[in-house]
């Protein structure tokens, strides 16, 4: 996880070596509070039912379901995690040796212990009342089909198995534990993304291959998951190093070629997302396009969050006025005025239309800061849905029966883009995010963008510095709610109809997160975490790749929150900024160590000689 | 001192009041932190204010500058009143100030800082930058020209790799350089510094006593100092304030103001001698 210890200091001085602890000097508190931590997750992860509904699922053919695969996860990361070593600099670290598997052997056994403990109180109590999974079925799948007791030894054996393995891969030198994750991810990754994968080979003509690859039924064959594992360790063994020199290079490049290498790889980016999608049949054309939308609704919430620094809980009110101004402009079917305006025609009031909205639930609550504001916005976010949905307006947006029958896209007359053709979505949505993407891009680099910064550092100053705060945040609302309104207007188009339901308030959290979660600030982080989280976990209502989560997805969101709080709080790809403001004091002492700190004028100095001063 | 000084001087005495407090009040519930305060400040003048720790003075800036709002009496700058304006559009008729606990943009590169803090001398709103116009480009090559020319002020200091540095690794003195280069970016007739040399050492106070004249006598701006060593306030000022729990106690130049007995009670509380 994370034993490099920080990304931030490129040429992290080597660790000095001491020799590997005896096998049983552990801090057993540690190991047990470690290991009962997991045991109480397994127990968790059993009763939210997961095991029980991903057993279909099947990932190496006639070994390993999906229900198991959740069930061994925990055991192996603690087995692994209680070897860490929190690396100083100039305390020598410990060489791994029998020490770490120990420890993970009895961290795994611990955290087996936990079903071992469930599965003989499933068998002896009834819990059904509190606890709906508390089941029969539960208990059949824990125990192989056998009796509780059969349950508790397997499970514990297993735990202890699997936290061995994970003790053994801190033994491994760095080489050979790339070989072996890349085979492990490599392995998961070909079975989760079975629908793609197989999806992606009917349009290239490669049936034959995915058919050797998978099962019949679903999974990866025993045979090929070994194959496909060989090669990708012999490949991470060979490949290894070439990502990071090729990086390093990148990041040692200076100006116009810098410039330039950027330009290409966007180019790359570019060419692969028009090319694509030709390629993919409907269903991950599908996908892309869900992820498409919000992308879209990410960079914009990213200017309101990750530029001004305006926390904005009720973002899903501008997709929601996008989409309902889009209906009631196109729609013949719109139930008070219905002009049935073409989609391009209609967009441009669209934009008018948002842009006010933006105004309007900007103006009051702008001049809120903090938390407070990000009630209101909370309770903006809700008031627009519970508009559409009243009685009051009924009339005009159709309550809760919403706007139906809205017509595709007609784009200049060359095509027509509904949801029916997801290829054409997709491509539709890409214009607008590649709009989207120049606006924040620019704005971020102008005097409004660097008027953002200052407010979001600090209002006060910003204020005494000239800085209009009400306008320059009221712009940014204003820009994030018409880009939300060009998502709004094509997820009109795409399904077709619009309902309130369409719009809770589960929408802007999970934009939030997909922001936080990618990389605030950033655009290539933003739309990395809308790939991550909506194209393999799923939107709110848009299923991912991981069709068989959707249940749990929330879960998955809430839980993977935190561990990114707790291990990055600064995203999957950060931008510089908001890195340094969130590791603002090591970078410091870093430089400090380092001895690159400004030091011309320490305040608790002694007084020094004279020092010329320069005029 | 020099003759700059002295020419100065002699224009502060005869040229119109720039900024004028007539009989200013600020109550805090039922604290008098000013009462009835009268002051002026004149073009290219600096002015000391000083007192003991409540005396009113960080106050007295937080009103100019409209942070806290007043309850009585008139602040007029050019002959127009200040009251009920915004903090931000105070700065835009001139008053510019530094804060007692430098309060920088920290992640934001020193340049940055310098370029944001021009933001009500410039005007390209957000289509110029979306679209990428030729005046856009023009006024970002000219905000940072005048940028580079502030901070080159401050010597060898703030410039070269450092402007490109977040300004949070900037040493102390080097942060409140920064400060007065973010004040000095906002183009104003006067600029408000709470306490320059705190917390610096003889050497660095001595380096800065120096940059308050050259701000007056390079850069035309008049200053009022908010200071508490009394070195410093004897080399800058041509004029001295003394505050006391709110209200103004003496005013005149160092010399007259040190031998105030009413001072010097203010400061060191009454001589036992004297009952």
């Amino acid at each position: 996880m994370t034993d490099t210890a920080s990304p931030l200091v490129p040429g992290e001085a080597k660790a000095l070596l001491a020799p590997p602890r005896p096998a049983l000097s552990h801090d057993w508190r540690r190991i047990v509070r470690i290991g009962s931590i997991a045991a109480l997750g397994q127990a968790f992860i059993a009763l939210s039912n997961m095991p029980v509904r991903l057993d279909e699922r099947l990932i190496v053919k006639p070994v390993l379901s999906l229900g198991y695969l959740v069930l061994l996860f925990l055991p192996l990361a603690v087995g692994y995690r209680q070897g860490h070593q929190t690396v100083r600099e100039g305390v020598p670290v410990f060489r791994p040796g029998l020490n770490e598997v120990v420890g993970g052997f009895s961290c795994g056994l611990i955290a087996g212990g936990g079903l071992a403990v469930l599965a003989v109180l499933l068998a002896n109590f009834d819990l059904r009342e509190p606890l709906v999974n508390w089941s029969p079925i539960l208990l059949d799948l824990l125990a192989f089909g056998n009796q509780a007791w059969f349950a508790a030894v397997i499970w514990l054996a297993i735990g202890a198995g699997m936290g061995t393995v994970g003790g053994v891969l801190r033994l491994l030198g760095p080489t050979s534990r790339r070989a072996v994750v890349t085979m492990a991810i490599a392995v998961a990754g070909a079975a989760v993304l079975e629908s793609l994968v197989v999806d992606l080979a009917e349009g290239m003509g490669l049936e034959a291959l995915t058919d050797r690859l998978y099962d019949r039924r679903g999974g990866v064959n025993w045979n090929s998951a070994l194959g496909l594992a060989g090669v990708c360790g012999i490949l991470a063994v060979a490949g290894r190093g070439r990502l990071r020199q090729a990086r390093s290079r990148h990041a040692e490049l200076q100006g116009a070629k810098r410039t330039q290498a950027n330009a290409g790889l966007m180019a790359l980016a570019a060419a692969t997302l028009i090319v694509l999608p030709l390629f993919a049949g409907k269903l991950t054309n599908e996908l892309l396009a869900n992820v498409g939308l919000f992308v879209l609704l990410a960079l914009g919430l990213n200017v309101v969050v990750g530029l001004a620094g305006i926390l904005d809980l009720g973002y899903v009110a501008f997709f929601a006025v996008g989409s309902y101004s889009t209906a009631v402009l196109t729609a013949a079917t719109s139930p008070r005025i219905a002009p049935e305006m073409p989609w391009l025609v209609a967009l441009i009031v669209v934009v008018i239309i948002t842009g006010l909205a933006g105004l309007f639930i900007g103006a009051p609550v702008i001049r809120m800061r903090g938390d407070y504001l990000a009630i209101v916005t909370l309770g903006f976010g809700e008031i627009i849905r519970l508009l559409f949905l009243s009685d009051w307006l009924s009339g005009w947006f159709g309550g809760s029966q919403g706007i139906t029958m809205i017509p595709a896209a007609d784009i200049f007359g060359l095509t027509e883009v509904s949801g029916t053709d997801p290829r054409r979505v997709f491509y539709l949505v890409l214009v607008f995010c590649a709009l989207a993407i120049y606006v924040s891009w620019r704005l971020e680099r102008s005097r409004m963008g660097r008027a953002w910064m200052a407010v979001r550092e600090d209002e006060t100053v910003a204020e005494a510095m000239g800085i209009n705060t009400v306008n320059v945040k009221l712009l940014a609302f204003v820009v994030g709610a018409v880009l939300g309104s060009f998502s709004g207007a094509i997820f009109a188009a795409k399904v077709g109809s619009v309902f309130p339901a369409s719009f809770l308030i589960l929408v802007s959290i999970v934009i939030l997160v997909v922001v936080i979660f990618g990389g605030m600030g950033n655009i290539v982080g933003v739309i990395a975490g809308a790939a991550v989280l909506i194209g393999v976990l799923g939107g709110p209502k848009q299923p991912g790749l991981l069709i068989e989560f959707s249940e749990f997805k929330l879960l998955i969101y809430g839980a993977l929150l935190i561990w990114m709080m707790l291990a990055r709080p600064e995203g999957l790809m950060p931008s510089v900024r908001r890195t340094r403001e969130l590791h603002q004091q090591e970078m410091a002492q870093d430089a400090w160590l380092r001895g690159e700190v400004d030091d011309d004028g320490g305040g608790n100095r002694p007084a020094g000689p004279p020092v010329a001063t320069q005029s | 001192m020099t003759e700059t000084h002295a020419a100065a001087a002699i224009a502060a005495e005869t040229g119109p009041p720039l900024l004028e407090t007539k009989a200013l009040s600020i109550d805090f519930g039922g604290l008098h932190a000013l009462n009835q305060l009268t002051f002026e400040v004149r073009e290219g003048e600096i002015v000391s204010v000083i007192g003991p720790n409540g005396a009113g003075k960080t106050t007295l800036f937080n009103a100019i500058t409209a942070t806290v709002e007043a309850s009585a009496g008139d602040i007029v700058f050019e002959g127009r009143s200040l009251l009920g304006l915004d903090p931000n559009q105070v700065t835009s008729r001139g008053i510019a100030r530094t804060f007692q606990n430098v309060r920088l943009f920290a992640n934001m590169s020193v340049l940055e800082n310098v370029m944001v803090s021009q933001h009500c001398r410039t005007k390209q709103h957000a289509f110029g930058a979306l679209l990428y116009t030729k005046a856009f480009r023009r006024e970002e090559a000219e905000i940072r020209q005048r940028a580079e020319k502030i901070l080159s002020f401050f010597g060898t200091r703030l410039v070269g790799y450092r402007m490109d540095q977040p300004a949070f690794t900037l040493s102390y003195a080097n942060r409140r350089r920064l400060e007065i280069a973010r004040a000095m970016a906002t183009q104003p007739k006067l600029i408000l510094l709470d306490e320059p040399v705190a917390g610096m050492n003889p050497v660095e106070s001595a380096e800065l006593t120096g940059l308050v004249g050259r701000l007056r006598d390079e850069w035309g701006f008049a200053i009022v100092v908010i200071e508490h060593d009394m070195g410093v306030v004897k080399e800058v000022s041509d004029r001295v304030v003394v505050l006391d729990h709110g209200e103004k106690i003496a005013e005149g130049d160092y010399a007259a103001v040190a031998s105030d007995p009413e001072v010097i009670e203010a400061y060191l509380g009454k001589g036992t001698g004297e009952k």
